[in-house]
């Protein structure tokens, strides 16, 4: 891709300029944490050796401290890491899952599309929530769960796409010429044809990672988080449970929620922008 | 159309019949002593062998897969451990909040997101639309029960025009479904969680209403209306609105059976005595009887109505054509 069409889709597409800006933000936060976060996210601080509960914003609490005295602003800047761990491992999951069973769907066909079809039905009569919190309840609660349970659930969306895609390049000319040059199914699929679909399995990626962090948060919420990891969803739980609303306590509880709108709102830019970059007809009408 | 209707009846029932099998084995196969899941550590030996024979417990997995099976064609749950009622009674008691939660949220939500994503295509371009399209995404980006927290700091606590929480007031008792429906205090109490569930959910009928429009309004016969002179509301209305519906319609019938599971975190925010509330309560206090039952209530909406959403638009949409499939 020439630099002179990648400036020209910055100037015209400002919604995904905007989500990428949003996401160096957080992935420039994600890594530097140790370094600008003011205080350990997990210490109790003190002041004048009481336990500063609820300390006002201020130069040094930037955005105040929560109930149990930690400092607000560093488990902010900290959560960037749990929130980019969870929503990146799961969204490579499910667009792994999701395209290398729409590609077997739409080449192979027959039974094997059919047999996906039906399991794509089945996963799809799971509820999402629900689902998660008993695996959760069952297993241990955790990140990992909230990981499994978005692949588990997520990815006939992307298959479905994929399949449909593989449909159609499967009957171009190139795929028959190279079956003819004795190409295995197997490296039809995963040589010619694989490479043309990541650019749409990338885009439902893209929206993935903020599925998994809603989940995350969702779950953490409902008290089936990591208690030991700092995440933007387990200091919202913290708020709601120490009744931070009646307190007016804003500093504390709405920094969090916003900072994963803003996180699932770039991902949602991105990927309406990046489907004009990717899809160059689609934009036109 | 009798055809299609069956096929997917039949289809219906077959994932109605893997969910429900997949529910049992979830319960029954997680590591550790499936008992355990099902009897209180704290009981003693000898409740715990009566017990265990009370719930089948004592016979091998197959045989109790079976008895599993039929109870829930007879439409019983089992026993919760916690609150000595059968499954099913708890559940049908909590299942019409969660129905009137759900339905008066969706109704509004697509209300308002159809007449606003219809005029927003109209006018394409407009400063309107720069301001509105963020919106509608940043509420769909947002976690439901952050939304809620936020309302209920504003509305609940630092203005006092809402109760905080629940369906009635501290002294009240909620009656029969009829009673509920009829009560001022329990529509009152339903305002925040609905304007909730409302802002959550109108940012999808409003994009794809818009993006379906402007290919509607692409069409010749918009161009007619137009040169016939018609009122912008009566071309956006009644001539390019009914042709865009089609995606909404299935949208709206997919959101209702995805909400009344989703509903989970609203309910817990405020307290809303729904069936998500009773199954993360279920859960946390390990009475899982009522966890499979709330579960499984909960799997079946889903189910139906993706079966609903399937058959709405086959129905709806004349491209389809339903007599000719093979």
């Amino acid at each position: 891709m020439r630099a002179s069409r990648i400036r020209r889709f910055l100037a015209s597409e400002p919604f995904a300029v905007v989500g990428v800006a949003i996401y160096a933000v957080i992935i420039a936060a994600a890594l530097l944490a140790d370094r600008i976060a003011p205080h350990d996210p997990r210490e109790i601080l003190r002041i004048n050796r009481r336990i500063a509960r609820y300390a006002p914003m201020s130069g040094d609490f930037w955005l105040g401290t929560t109930a149990g005295g930690a400092d607000i602003a560093s488990q902010l800047i900290h959560g960037a890491r749990a929130a980019l761990e969870v929503g990146l491992t799961a969204a490579l999951a499910v667009v792994a899952i999701g395209t290398l069973l729409g590609l077997l769907a739409g080449y192979l066909g027959g039974w094997v599309d059919k047999v996906l079809t039906r399991l794509a039905d089945i996963v799809l009569g799971l509820p999402f929530l629900p689902t998660m919190l008993v695996l959760a309840a069952l297993t241990r609660p955790g990140v990992w769960t909230v990981i499994v349970t978005v692949s588990l659930l997520l990815w006939p969306n992307t298959a479905r796409v994929i399949r449909s895609q593989v449909l159609s390049l499967r009957e171009r000319a190139w795929v028959e010429a190279a079956r003819v040059t004795g190409c295995s199914n197997t490296r039809i699929m995963f040589v010619h044809i694989l490479p043309q679909v990541l650019p749409l399995a990338a885009l439902y990626g893209s929206v993935a990672i903020g599925w998994a962090i809603l989940a995350e948060a969702a779950a953490s919420f409902l008290g089936f988080g990591d208690p030991d990891v700092v995440s933007w969803g387990v200091m919202l739980q913290d708020a709601y449970a120490n009744q931070a609303m009646s307190r007016g306590a804003w500093n504390w509880f709405a920094p969090p929620g916003a900072a994963i709108l803003m996180m699932v709102l770039a991902g949602f830019m991105i990927s309406r922008g990046s489907e004009k970059l990717l899809f160059p007809k689609l934009g036109d009408k | 159309m009798t055809r299609l209707l069956l096929e997917r009846l039949g289809h219906l029932l077959l994932v109605l019949w893997v969910v429900a099998s997949l529910t049992f084995l979830m319960f029954r196969l997680m590591p550790g002593d499936p008992t355990l899941n099902f009897l209180s550590p704290s009981f003693d030996e000898a409740t715990r062998t009566a017990l265990m024979r009370n719930f089948g417990l004592d016979k091998p997995l197959w045989e109790q897969y079976f008895i599993y099976i039929a109870q829930l064609l007879h439409g019983d749950f089992g026993m919760s451990f916690l609150q000595a009622q059968p499954v099913s009674v708890l559940l049908w008691d909590a299942l019409p909040n969660t129905a009137v939660l759900t339905v008066v949220s969706l109704v509004l939500a697509y209300a308002i997101g159809i007449v606003a994503g219809a005029f927003i295509a109209f006018r394409r371009g407009s400063a309107l639309e720069a301001a509105v399209i963020p919106t509608a995404l940043a509420t769909r980006s947002a976690p439901e029960f952050w939304l809620g927290m936020l309302l209920l700091a504003v509305f609940a606590f630092q203005l006092g025009w809402f109760p905080t929480g629940g369906a009635v007031s501290p002294g009240g008792t909620m009656g029969s479904v009829v009673d509920r429906l009829l009560s001022g205090d329990f529509w009152w109490h339903l305002c925040l969680p609905a304007l909730t569930l409302t802002l959550f959910l109108q940012g999808l009928p409003l994009l794809l209403m818009r993006a379906t429009m402007l290919e509607v309004l692409n069409d010749e016969f918009i161009t007619m209306a137009r040169m016939k002179g018609l009122s912008r509301w009566s071309i956006v209305m009644r001539h390019a609105a009914r042709n865009a519906l089609l995606p909404v319609v299935t949208a709206f019938a997919l959101g209702l059976g995805a909400s009344i599971g989703g509903n989970v975190v609203i309910e817990t925010v405020f307290a809303w005595p729904g069936i998500g509330r009773v199954l993360v309560n279920a859960v946390q206090s390990a009475d899982y009887p009522l966890a499979q039952g709330a579960f499984i209530m909960i799997a079946f909406v889903l189910v139906v109505m993706n079966t609903v959403a399937d058959l709405a638009y086959a129905a709806l949409d004349p491209r389809v054509s339903v007599g000719a499939r093979k």
